[in-house]
């Protein structure tokens, strides 16, 4: 079972039949890494490297990772570029649109840091941290999309130890 | 046709709108005119027989120099196939110009584009809002003496 691989050696299964135990932590860890959805976003050249990874040869849907187009039905947006002031106040409403638990990664130099505006971008947004709380940040200008794939298994792994117990997100 | 022969046409018809031809400059050759006149010269290069600049490929505004402000239009003939260099200059104290939105459609985006960056208001334009630019923005950031707000709806804007 393509499941229990997943969900890790924590798991048990009655040796007959098709029962597992687990705890709410794990399986509710598990089913939130196994389908981010994303926000069907893209900013500037980031986002053709974004692109690059969802299409075949890369392929995020084999990670559980499609794009939707309502901040109410997604978990993560992939922050894939310049972010301008302008765009940042509409990523901040869409942000505050989407039902928890959700997870922002910041993909690029610009939207980790405001890449080649940090200087005389006066309509950049220096980071879209100052915004909102970012997971991953992914560096690169703009990152090959083995290193989106990178830290996107990085947000899984972060999924993965999460609890119930602490708040996180 | 060549940028004297177009000179010397549009000073006939329009004598003192137009400013001095420049050809010695390392890039296209172009003519001044008079911002308060560049509407009818504008229909005038569009229109007359000769000319037929029925496409403007480009209008941009420019911070010209200490005291002047400029909107330059690069204007081609697909019926002639020659091209024309056109400059205007505005005074910073006076920030206007007239809009050939009405001549050329494409001159209305554009110089929304103008009046967004760089700040000049062109008289007559049918809609001339901000276009890159958040509307509550301040200031007009091409501008060489512009300085870069510190906070913008709260967020930090310098590095
Ligand atoms: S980080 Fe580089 S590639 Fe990515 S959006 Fe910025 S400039 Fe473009």
């Amino acid at each position: 079972m393509g499941i229990l691989n997943k969900l890790d050696n924590s798991v048990e299964q009655f040796e007959s039949g098709n029962i597992i135990i687990t705890s709410m932590d794990k399986l509710l860890n598990w089913s939130r890494l196994s389908s981010m959805w994303q926000m069907f976003f893209g900013l500037a050249c980031c986002a053709i490297e974004m692109m690059a990874t969802s299409a075949s040869h890369y392929d995020l849907d084999r990670f559980g990772i499609i794009p939707r187009p309502s901040p109410r039905h997604v978990d993560i947006i992939l922050i894939s570029g310049t972010v301008t002031l302008k765009m940042a106040t509409r990523i901040k409403r869409l942000y505050d649109e989407m039902p928890g638990p959700k997870y922002i990664l910041s993909m690029g130099s610009c939207s980790n840091c405001g890449g080649p505006y940090w200087e005389h971008g006066y309509h950049v947004l220096k980071g879209i941290d100052r915004v909102i709380p970012v997971d991953v940040y992914v560096p690169g200008c703009p990152p090959r999309p083995e290193a989106l794939l990178e830290g996107l298994i990085k947000l899984q792994e972060k999924i993965r130890n999460q609890s119930l117990a602490k708040h996180t997100a | 046709m060549e940028i004297n022969d177009i000179y010397n046409k549009l000073k006939k018809a329009f004598d003192d709108g137009i400013g001095e031809v420049k050809t010695d400059v390392p890039v296209s050759p172009f003519i001044f005119a008079d911002r308060s006149k560049i509407n009818a010269i504008a229909l005038f290069l569009r229109d007359e027989e000769s000319l037929q600049f029925d496409n403007l490929s480009c209008l941009s505004g420019v911070d010209y120099d200490k005291d002047n402000l400029a909107v330059v239009y690069h204007l081609v003939s697909y019926a002639l196939k020659h091209s024309l260099v056109v400059k205007c200059l505005i005074p910073k104290s006076d920030p206007k110009i007239q809009t050939v939105s009405d001549v050329w459609a494409a001159a209305d985006w554009h110089e929304r584009e103008a009046f967004d960056l760089v700040g000049m208001t062109f008289e007559g334009h049918p809609d001339l809002r901000r276009i890159l630019l958040p509307d509550d923005w301040e200031g007009h950031p091409l501008r060489k003496d512009f300085k870069v707000p510190e906070f913008y709806n709260g967020m930090k804007v310098p590095y």
